[in-house]
């Protein structure tokens, strides 16, 4: 900055430190009530700090299932998830990778059809053709299985923008030398693009993963076993919003495990999050 | 733009656009056309039959209180999460921009619930909320506030716009840092000189400059309380009580649910997509201005 002044910096650094204390005391809180019993909780009694419940309370829900609410384990929810939210990212990442190298690098009729037919889908998402869609879904017999969780979400407008530019900024002379070289077209995708576009998938692999793993209108429509459920889902069906009687110790367990994925990979991947976020909103 | 050189094959590039398209198709453009071709159906009781009764579904839509009520909820709701967590937000990123030391572990500690599902979130503030035993209900019961978001309409919308707007903070803290960083350091160092007080240099130089990434949140956290709060409403409020939560978004999914008014439900996608492609189109043209600018 321009002067130096102390008073200023402190002061940054007090409404920073207040800004923090706003975003992680309600998590903290979630984590302390996941760690005591449900008396403690019931007659408003909780602390500050953690209780002596925590082994008990987790390896209850991830093992014998959440007890009148649902059968599920809070184990399989979670594997549900992380394998839905797989298929999506990787799933959206390979189509458009290949979709826009397909518009980028050959001429052919219809060429700009296919662009403006994937970049539109901006349009459509899954809000405004909900029934539509499910009846879609059920029609091919894919209620209840992970290809019905995963691939209606994995067409990408975003994605398949983001390759484009980025496939845009890769120089012609790469391609003519390999030409020279007599590469292929899948050769040179293979060892030229795609080493290339290395930092840019894992980005964007980093965004993907979190929207598919914090999906909620699709896989509450299109699950009806409880062995299918994705945990974010499983998440409301503990807290019974009417019922005094929900078991908040286990409800804050499961939010915290249901956040713990996608939260380690912001804070462990940062600089691929922070680029990924900024690239595919532009 | 075009590349100069590129590859010739007659089958190639169809194979690879098909798995794109084959999806986009099945699952975007067919039942997005249902939607609209539905929603000048009727279906009978049991679903078996419908009939074609043009503009009636809609003329039902806009003679239903309830619709302009939502539509009132929607923007009360727009509007109350993108102004607080678009200010939020830019106070802290203003903060962490003036080269503060700890700049990264502050950014670490306040992006990271951009990954918390809004569904989790929600669940969170219903605890913390709840009004027996919630640790800020006590809080706010102290200060003599009769807090029941299960009775008060105004309450249970207080409690879904807090936990949306912590929600957003994050994404629009790392996008106001970005825009900060971006603006160049010689015009502040220039105001500087001419004797311009950090505030006014904010006001007179720093915020106008910022203003393309401001209008570009707006239209992303409209976005964000149309379509992606539902989870949020869906577990805090159910839309209640008496339909106080209840967002347009929020109002297809009831009325469709368990067969119920599909025709009804088509009708208010119709709409809903009518708002996102405005929507959509707005933030284009800002990233084609933002270009040249």
């Amino acid at each position: 900055m321009v002067e130096n002044r102390p008073f200023g910096n402190i002061l940054a650094h007090l409404i920073l430190i207040a800004g923090v204390l706003v975003i992680v005391f309600p998590v903290y809180m979630a984590f302390v009530a996941s760690t005591w019993d449900p008396a403690t909780i019931a007659n408003g009694k909780l602390g500050l700090l953690p209780g002596p419940y925590l082994v008990e309370n987790y390896s209850r829900i991830l093992f014998e299932g959440t007890g009148r609410t649902t059968r599920a384990h809070v184990d399989v929810m979670l594997l549900n998830s992380f394998v839905s939210a797989m298929i999506i990212a990787t799933g959206k990442i390979a189509i458009s990778l290949i979709s826009s190298y397909a518009i980028v690098y050959f001429r052919f009729p219809l060429r700009m059809v296919a662009f403006w037919l994937i970049f539109l889908t901006l349009m459509f998402p899954v809000e405004v053709r909900i029934y539509p869609t499910y009846k879609i879904v059920a029609d091919l017999g894919l209620l209840d299985t992970y290809a019905g969780l995963s691939v209606p979400l994995i067409a990408s407008a975003t994605a398949t923008l983001l390759f484009r530019q980025f496939f845009m900024t890769v120089p012609d002379e790469l391609l003519e030398a390999a030409k020279i070289d007599a590469a292929g077209p899948l050769r040179f995708f293979k060892d030229v693009l795609l080493p290339l576009s290395r930092t840019n998938i894992a980005a964007l692999f980093v965004i993907l993963f979190i929207y598919g793993w914090n999906q909620y209108l699709w896989p509450l429509l299109i699950t009806t076993r409880d062995d299918m459920q994705t945990v974010v889902i499983g998440i409301k069906k503990i807290v019974t919003v009417q019922d005094a009687l929900t078991e908040w110790q286990l409800a804050m367990a499961t939010a915290i495990l249901a956040m713990l994925p996608p939260v380690l990979v912001v804070v462990v991947m940062q600089k691929l999050f922070v680029k990924g976020l900024v690239e595919t909103e532009k | 733009m075009e590349k100069r050189a590129t590859f010739s094959n007659k089958f190639l590039p169809y194979l690879l656009v098909a798995p794109q398209l084959a999806v986009t198709l099945v699952f975007f453009y067919w039942p997005a056309s249902q939607a609209v071709k539905e929603s000048f159906f009727i279906q009978d009781a049991f679903g078996t039959t419908s009939s074609f009764v043009g503009l009636e579904n809609y003329r039902t839509l806009f003679a239903d209180p309830y619709y302009f009520h939502s539509m009132g909820v929607t923007a009360v709701f727009a509007i109350a999460v993108t102004a607080a967590s678009l200010s939020i937000a830019l106070l802290l990123a203003v903060q962490a921009d003036r080269g503060i030391r700890g700049k990264m572990a502050y950014q670490t500690l306040l992006v990271w619930p951009y990954a918390v599902a809004p569904a989790v979130a929600g669940v969170i503030w219903i605890f913390l909320f709840q009004p027996s035993l919630g640790y800020f209900a006590h809080l706010v019961r102290a200060l003599g506030v009769d807090w029941n978001p299960l009775l008060d309409g105004n309450q249970a919308m207080t409690l879904v716009v807090i936990a949306a707007v912590w929600k957003q903070i994050s994404y629009n803290f790392l996008f106001f840092l970005a825009g900060l960083q971006a603006i160049p350091k010689s015009l502040i160092e220039a105001a500087a000189i001419d004797g311009a007080r950090p505030t006014r240099r904010f006001w007179t130089i720093v915020f106008p400059l910022l203003s393309p990434t401001t209008f570009f949140l707006v239209v992303v956290n409209i976005v964000y309380v149309f379509f992606d709060t539902l989870g949020l409403i869906d577990a805090v409020t159910g839309g209640g009580p008496a339909k106080a939560t209840e967002t347009l978004v929020y109002k297809v999914f009831q009325d469709g649910k368990l067969g119920g008014d599909l025709g009804g439900s088509n009708a208010q996608s119709v709409i809903l997509m009518i708002i996102v492609i405005v929507l959509t189109s707005i933030q284009f043209r800002y990233v084609e201005r933002k270009v040249t600018y």
